[in-house]
């Protein structure tokens, strides 16, 4: 137990143990640190530091140009194209993780499997492509 | 009162105040901040499953992907405080009274069902595990995993119709 609070791997008896859900702890406690790191950080800030609210240090700054007109305004649908075509491919990424940790197992027939899969994201690559989807200027 | 219980209860607070913090926060942006929280306490659950790599997935395609395209939902939208339309207080009770019926709904037909009755694995079982889902994904569920594919390359196409205005 002493071994995940220095966050140093503890002995491992067998191959299964490596799988257990324990092993995250040491991951929890980074993660644990980080936000309370960020937190206290600003916090103290908050705390330690003078406020001195004038009228021109609460403008809203953007590289010393003046503010005109309002931030809210709806935004071009071209980004939200990229994005979405972005978590297609992100999708298709998440499958090749559980085909690499069996890469060997599955041999010739898994990987004809994933080529085939691949296949038809190239080809919905090449019909974005084609089309123009990803051109910014149009 | 083991950790393992202490954690569990202790993320499941978590994720129904961030939840319920979604829903009553009045800044959009800050709904989608918390819909964050929610996601990264529920992949905690997951690992608390021993599902890891479905707690990875959910940190990296929702927490990560979906998170951009609601930011980008917001941002599309015209959102300012003076075009926010005022919500009939009809209409509010309406609502409340149809997702209370969604609950009831889905309570009834989960109370009873087998997964419910079971013990929950904690820190044991290793369906979960990457090792053998990837072993089921490419054996058994081959053909599912195929079609996948074919429904991204339809949701790629509509994509393109919807999104490309023009030829």
């Amino acid at each position: 137990m002493i071994h995940y609070f220095i966050l140093q791997a503890g002995p491992v008896s067998s191959v299964s143990d490596t799988n257990n859900s324990f092993n995250y702890f040491p991951i929890a406690i980074q993660l644990i640190f980080a936000i309370a790191f960020v937190a206290i950080m600003m916090g103290v800030t908050h705390w330690l530091g003078p406020k001195r609210a004038t009228e021109e240090k609460l403008e809203n700054f953007e590289s010393g140009i003046e503010i005109r007109g309002n931030a809210r305004q709806p935004m071009a649908v071209k980004y939200f194209l990229v994005a979405i075509l972005f978590v297609l491919f992100d999708v298709e990424v998440i499958f090749f993780y559980p085909y690499a940790v069996n890469f060997r197992e599955l041999g010739w027939e898994g990987f004809m499997a994933v080529l085939m899969f691949v296949g038809f994201f190239l080809a919905g690559f090449y019909y974005i492509f084609k089309k123009g989807a990803l051109n910014w200027e149009d | 009162m083991g950790i393992t219980q202490i954690l569990f209860w202790f993320l499941t607070a978590l994720v129904l105040g961030s939840a319920l913090m979604v829903i009553f926060s009045k800044n959009p942006v800050h709904s989608v901040l918390w819909l964050i929280v929610t996601f990264f306490c529920i992949s905690g659950h997951y690992i608390l499953l021993n599902a890891q790599f479905l707690a990875i997935v959910n940190v990296i395609v929702y927490a990560g992907a979906i998170m951009v395209l609601f930011l980008f939902v917001v941002m599309l939208m015209n959102l300012n405080a003076e075009t926010e339309p005022q919500k009939n207080k009809w209409l509010k009770f309406a609502g409340a009274i149809a997702g209370s019926c969604l609950l009831l709904v889905l309570v009834a037909a989960l109370k009873d069902t087998d997964a419910m009755r079971q013990e929950v694995l904690m820190k044991t079982g290793d369906i979960g595990l990457i090792h053998n889902l990837g072993m089921v994904l490419f054996r058994d569920y081959l053909l599912p995993f195929e079609i996948s594919s074919v429904l991204f390359l339809s949701a790629m196409v509509g994509t393109v119709v919807i999104g490309k205005k023009g030829d």
